[in-house]
Formats: C-alpha cells, sequence, structure tokens
C-alpha cells in the first residue's frame, strides 16, 4: 500500500520585510508579501525524499491552514513536487492560536489520511516550534521531531535529533508526526517543468464546517492566549562606530573595560 | 498564596540556570514547587529549595530516558493534577517547549512560548515576549485552563530566597502510548569547558568573516580572554568551520547575554533573531554597511584579524 504523506506548511509574512502588527493585534498581512516559510520548504523536501525512497510508491499532500493568499504557499510546494493540496480556509480563523492551529490542522490531517505528517521546525512568524508535538498529541501518534536526518522504511521512521545536550536516535512506528530542521538538507528549487504541472494539480478547499469545527473553537474570540500589547521596539540609540587605524582594539577594549566587562 | 509548578531542567541532578531564573520568575506569581524528573533529585532538592521552591516533587522511571517527551508530560500531568497549580513554567528549550505544549493539550490550557519577562496581573501572569526578530514587545496572557508559559534563558537574575524544598515523590504511571518514540542511542555533547552558549553573560560570535575553520581559535582566544561562549553564523556553519551546535540565530540557539560580539557577521534578520535581546552589542566588520551596525553600542570597522587579536591581548593585560 503506498505512504500517504501529509506535509504541513504555513503562509507567513517574509522575514526580511517590514512586519507589523494589525489594529487588532493579529499579524498585519496586508503590509509585507506572504511566502512559504522558508523552513517548512524543508519539510517539502524531506516528504520528496522519502517518496523517492519509497520508489514514488508514496503520495504528498501539502497542507496549509491560513487566508485566500495562503493557496501561494501550496503552489510553491506543489510546484516542488508534492502531488496534491488542501488548504482550509474560513473567514472564522482570524486570529487562531497555536492549540486552535493544531486542532483544525489536526481534523484536516485526520480527514485526508495519513501514514505520516511533516512539519517544519518551527514557522518564521511565530517561531513557536510547538505544532508538530501538539499535533502528535491530538493525533494519539508517536512524535518524532526537530530531526537533522529522517528516514522511513518497512512502516518505521528512524531519525536524528540534535538536542540542546545529546543526539540522538529515534525510532517510531507509523503513523507519526515528524519535524525536520534546516539541518536536514537543502531544499530544492521548483523546476519549470514543476512550475507548469503544479497548476494542474488538485486543491480541495475545507472550511470549519468541513472539519466540524464551531465557530468559536477558533479565531480570535476562541483563542485561549490574548495579545493585550504589541509596541513596536524603539530603535536603538546611535551606537558608537569607529574605524581601526590601528587603535581599533584598544578602543574598544576601553569601551568594554567602561562598562565593566573587563 | 497559589502554588506554580516548575519544570526542572537538569543533568543528573545539576540543576541549569534557565530553571533558577524560572523559580525567581514564578515567586512573582505564586510559591514555586519544582517538579524533578530522572535521576539526582535529593542533589537539585538544595539548589531548588536556595532558590525558593517549597516543594520538590520528584519521579525516575526508565522511560524518561528510553523515550521521547511523552512519558515527562505523562509525569508532568500527574505533578498538575496532585497541586492545581495557578500557572506551569517551563525552559524554553526544544524539549520544554514540546512537554508544555502537550500537557497544554491534555489539560485544556493555552500556551505561551519563549516568553522574555513575567509578571502578576490582575487575570492572571502576563507574559512579554520579543517578537519578529525583536522588532516588537508583546504583553499577553492566558484566558483559557491554567496557563502554561515557556520562558527563554536570561529572562531574568536569579535570586535566593531559601525555602522548605521538601522532597516528595510523585507517583507516576507512564502510559503505554506515550512510549511510541523510542530513543535508540544517545550521544552527550563533548564538553569544551566553556560556558553554555545560552546562560552565557558574554557572547562572542564569528561568521564568514573568519574565512576557516583553521581561523575561529581568533574568535576562541578572545571569548577565552573573557569567559565567553562562542557562537556562529550560519554561513560559518554551513561552511563546515564550527559545530551547529554553537549557531546563534533564528534556527540556531536563541541568546540574550549581557555582551554580545559580532565578528565577521554582516546582521542578517535571521541572525540578529537570535541575539538582538541582548544587553550590550558590540561588532567587528570591514564593511562599514553592514546591517549589523545599526544595532551595535559600538562598532569597529575593521579587519578581524587586526582588531580581535588586539582586543584579546588588551583584555588580558587589563585583567593581569
Ligand atoms: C509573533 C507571534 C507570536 C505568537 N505567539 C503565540 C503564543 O505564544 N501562543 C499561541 O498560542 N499562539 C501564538 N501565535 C500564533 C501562532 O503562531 C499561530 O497559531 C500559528 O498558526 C501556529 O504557530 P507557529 O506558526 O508559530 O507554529 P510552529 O510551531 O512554529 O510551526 C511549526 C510547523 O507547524 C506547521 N504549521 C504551523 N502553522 C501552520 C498553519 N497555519 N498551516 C499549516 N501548517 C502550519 C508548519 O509545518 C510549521 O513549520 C503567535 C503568532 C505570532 C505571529
Ligand atoms: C530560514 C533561514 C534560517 C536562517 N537561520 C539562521 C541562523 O539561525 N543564524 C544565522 O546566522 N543565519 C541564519 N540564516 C542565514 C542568514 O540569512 C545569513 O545568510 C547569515 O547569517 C550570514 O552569515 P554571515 O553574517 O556570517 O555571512 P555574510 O552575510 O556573508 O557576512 C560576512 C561579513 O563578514 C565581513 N567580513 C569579511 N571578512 C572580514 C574581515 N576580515 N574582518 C571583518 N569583517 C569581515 C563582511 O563584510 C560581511 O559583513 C538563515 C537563513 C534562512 C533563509
Amino acid at each position: 500500500m503506498s505512504l500517504r504523506i501529509v506535509v504541513c506548511v504555513k503562509y507567513v509574512p517574509d522575514a526580511t520585510g517590514d512586519r507589523h502588527f494589525a489594529e487588532d493585534l493579529t499579524v498585519d498581512r496586508d503590509d509585507v508579501d506572504g511566502l512559504l516559510s522558508e523552513l517548512d520548504e524543508y519539510a517539502v523536501e524531506q516528504a520528496l525524499q522519502i517518496k523517492e525512497a519509497a520508489d514514488d510508491d508514496a503520495e504528498i499532500t501539502v497542507l496549509t491552514v491560513g487566508p485566500e493568499d495562503a493557496s501561494d504557499a501550496l503552489r510553491k510546494a506543489l510546484s516542488m513536487g508534492a502531488d496534491k493540496g488542501v488548504h482550509v480556509e474560513d473567514d472564522d480563523l482570524h486570529g487562531t492560536d497555536a492549540l486552535g492551529t493544531s486542532l483544525v490542522l489536526a481534523k484536516a490531517i485526520e480527514k485526508t489520511g495519513y501514514d505520516l505528517v511533516v512539519c517544519g521546525m518551527a514557522s518564521t512568524d511565530g517561531t513557536m516550534g510547538v505544532l508538530p508535538a501538539l499535533l502528535a498529541e491530538r493525533l494519539g501518534v508517536p512524535q518524532v521531531t526537530q530531526l537533522s536526518e529522517v528516514s522511513v522504511e518497512g512502516g518505521t521512521v528512524k531519525g536524528r535529533r540534535d538536542g540542546d545536550t545529546a543526539t540522538e536516535q529515534l525510532e517510531a512506528s507509523l503513523p507519526a508526526v515528524v519535524s525536520v530542521t534546516d539541518q536536514s538538507g537543502e531544499a530544492r528549487y521548483p523546476s519549470f517543468k514543476g512550475i507548469m504541472a503544479a497548476k494542474k494539480k488538485p486543491v480541495e478547499s475545507l472550511d470549519l464546517d468541513d472539519l466540524d469545527i464551531e465557530a468559536d473553537e477558533v479565531g480570535l474570540a476562541g483563542a485561549w492566549t490574548k495579545v493585550d500589547e504589541a509596541a513596536e521596539r524603539p530603535a536603538r540609540t546611535a551606537g558608537t562606530i569607529v574605524k581601526d587605524e590601528g587603535e581599533g582594539g584598544k578602543q574598544l577594549a576601553e569601551f568594554l573595560a567602561g562598562q565593566k566587562f573587563i | 498564596m497559589a502554588e506554580v509548578l516548575v519544570y526542572v531542567d537538569h543533568v543528573d541532578g545539576a540543576v541549569r540556570k534557565p530553571t533558577l531564573e524560572l523559580l525567581t520568575l514564578a515567586r512573582r506569581i505564586g510559591e514555586p514547587v519544582a517538579v524533578h524528573l530522572g535521576p539526582g533529585a535529593d542533589t537539585a532538592a538544595a539548589t531548588l529549595a536556595e532558590h525558593g521552591a517549597v516543594k520538590v516533587l520528584t519521579a525516575d522511571a526508565p522511560e524518561f530516558a528510553d523515550y521521547l517527551v511523552a512519558p515527562k508530560v505523562d509525569a508532568l500531568q500527574a505533578a498538575y493534577e496532585a497541586v492545581s497549580p495557578a500557572a506551569v513554567l517551563l525552559p524554553s528549550s526544544t524539549e520544554g517547549k514540546e512537554i508544555g505544549a502537550r500537557l497544554a493539550v491534555r489539560i485544556g490550557s493555552g500556551i505561551i512560548t519563549d516568553a522574555v519577562d513575567l509578571e502578576a496581573g490582575d487575570e492572571g501572569p502576563v507574559a512579554t515576549q520579543s517578537v519578529f526578530a525583536a522588532s516588537y514587545t508583546t504583553k499577553s496572557r492566558i484566558t483559557t485552563g491554567t496557563p502554561v508559559i515557556t520562558v527563554k534563558p536570561n529572562s531574568a537574575a536569579p535570586e535566593a530566597a531559601p525555602a522548605a524544598g521538601t522532597v516528595e515523590q510523585l507517583a507516576v504511571t507512564v502510559a503505554e502510548t506515550s512510549k511510541g518514540t523510542k530513543v535508540v542511542s544517545r550521544t552527550p555533547r563533548e564538553s569544551t569547558g566553556r560556558p553554555d552558549l545560552t546562560e552565557a553573560a558574554i557572547v562572542v560570535s564569528g561568521g564568514r568573516g573568519v574565512n576557516g575553520a583553521e581561523n575561529f581559535p581568533v574568535i576562541e582566544a578572545l571569548a577565552d580572554s573573557l569567559g565567553a561562549a562562542v557562537g556562529a553564523s550560519r554561513a560559518a556553519v554551513d561552511a563546515g568551520w564550527y559545530p551547529h551546535t554553537n549557531q546563534v540565530g533564528q534556527t540556531g540557539k536563541s541568546v540574550s547575554p549581557q555582551l554580545y560580539i559580532a565578528a565577521g557577521i554582516s546582521g542578517a534578520i535571521q541572525h540578529r533573531a537570535g541575539m538582538q535581546t541582548s544587553k550590550t552589542i558590540v561588532a567587528i566588520n570591514k564593511d562599514a554597511e553592514a546591517p549589523i551596525f545599526d544595532l551595535v553600542d559600538y562598532g569597529v570597522v575593521g579587519d578581524l584579524f587586526e582588531v580581535v587579536p588586539a582586543l584579546t591581548d588588551e583584555v588580558k593585560a587589563r585583567k593581569g
């Protein structure tokens, strides 16, 4: 039987742009272009490699929860080589927090059917890095997370986790949720052929009704966390900058001594 | 007074500094009850008591080491049920965040990650986060359930506040479903003898400008003269000049030391995401236009191979 892989991909504001909060203290998505979170490209890449290792006897579905424009993230993933997309889109999703997002993703993953869920290590906007663990808990399957190497063979997923104090080799039976780091291997660029093919690949659109989720379980109103304040960090007061003309090291030592670091 | 669970990060009973910071923050919102899983609780208890833990709940089981994360969630949940705390605090490590997340689902609570400060508020604890690569500071709280909050290292100065620290055994049953992810092997990281990157008061980082693994000793020598940890940019790590465990930035370690020195690092947004909350920032770069200079308190435009060794000599001379 063929391996069903679901890759979770997030549509995020470009980190190199000037990101802001909107008046309701959610991310302002209008003032900066969005894109597929770069860290999710690694997830798509690993899914593609797992499929290739399975002699292509696998199907990759890319899944996103996000506004209309989030379909851009799906297209990018499809152009890299994923087979089909699922887009959960609903006005009531605006302002959903991590618990809510994990609920929606889990229901969509169950509806799609899966043997393996692949996520990025963290999004580049919220950067929580908890969604994969939340999904494993909700789906009741093993979490094999923060992997710098991953492989699947005969119903078992194996991976290497470079933790804070040790490197661990992990193993779990499918179905499972994995997340991969940016150490897992560079993501491929979509080819022209891939970009053309992506246009014809199916993308299923789902709303909260389709997933039996009530509007008050998600969105700003359903969030279990509340942002009360978001203040732009004041610009740093301009520091002292000197040009090294032979005395740079000494001048710097002087500064550090003045600050009591030496 | 309400009790606050504090998840203890330790290596065989040696409590890591972020946990002492958590205890300090926990005292602002209630009475800290420490949860120590794995070996070494007796050693840890003294340190935990000294920093305000009224109680130390402990459990040890082979499952904590043999399987990933989930058995520890079972244990923390048992502690939660025993205590009914006002909040649960964990360190913002990979594991701390994952344990907190799964507990939040189980107890029906919201979660806030990567807090950099914590205060008592009228409607529960208020967490400060530094987001979008530290370009925004937010204040948030949890509106449903028992607040689960993970806190970044260096968010508070640990304060001594002696308390009883009575050690109590926690009864834990590890569920079959928590044994899904086997830890087949574990290779502890070799110690370099330098301070831990995330906990260090001073960090000296090198980037592409260091131009080769063979030149990193220039960075290390400065770090050693200051008693600092060594960091690296992703460009230096990707080139194989320094281990990934030393990478500072969005996909590396996030550091918030008293002093951060960047040598030969341009200051890309992903690097800034991991160091922008440092108290004092210093850069050495030969390009006066490098974006890192926008952040600095003090910058030297110059060749790091001239400036860094001169600085190292000067530090050594001054320290005598
Ligand atoms: C600056 C900022 C701070 C935030 N802080 C909090 C907080 O403290 N608590 C809280 O509850 N919420 C918070 N949120 C909201 C949270 O980011 C969203 O709920 C988000 O959808 C899930 O978190 P993440 O993207 O940070 O997840 P991460 O856990 O960082 O994402 C890991 C992976 O999960 C997958 N994934 C995540 N979101 C989606 C999605 N929408 N669609 C498909 N795949 C996805 C991707 O594979 C991603 O790589 C914050 C948001 C922002 C912008
Ligand atoms: C999803 C994603 C995640 C990322 N995560 C991280 C991360 O966690 N951490 C990170 O650092 N980057 C990260 N990056 C990469 C980041 O975008 C930059 O590419 C990287 O930070 C550049 O490293 P650098 O500053 O060392 O190199 P460069 O940008 O090449 O800068 C080198 C600097 O050295 C200076 N220089 C050269 N020679 C000398 C000399 N002799 N003396 C003094 N100065 C000299 C140059 O003037 C230049 O400014 C990430 C990127 C992406 C897309």
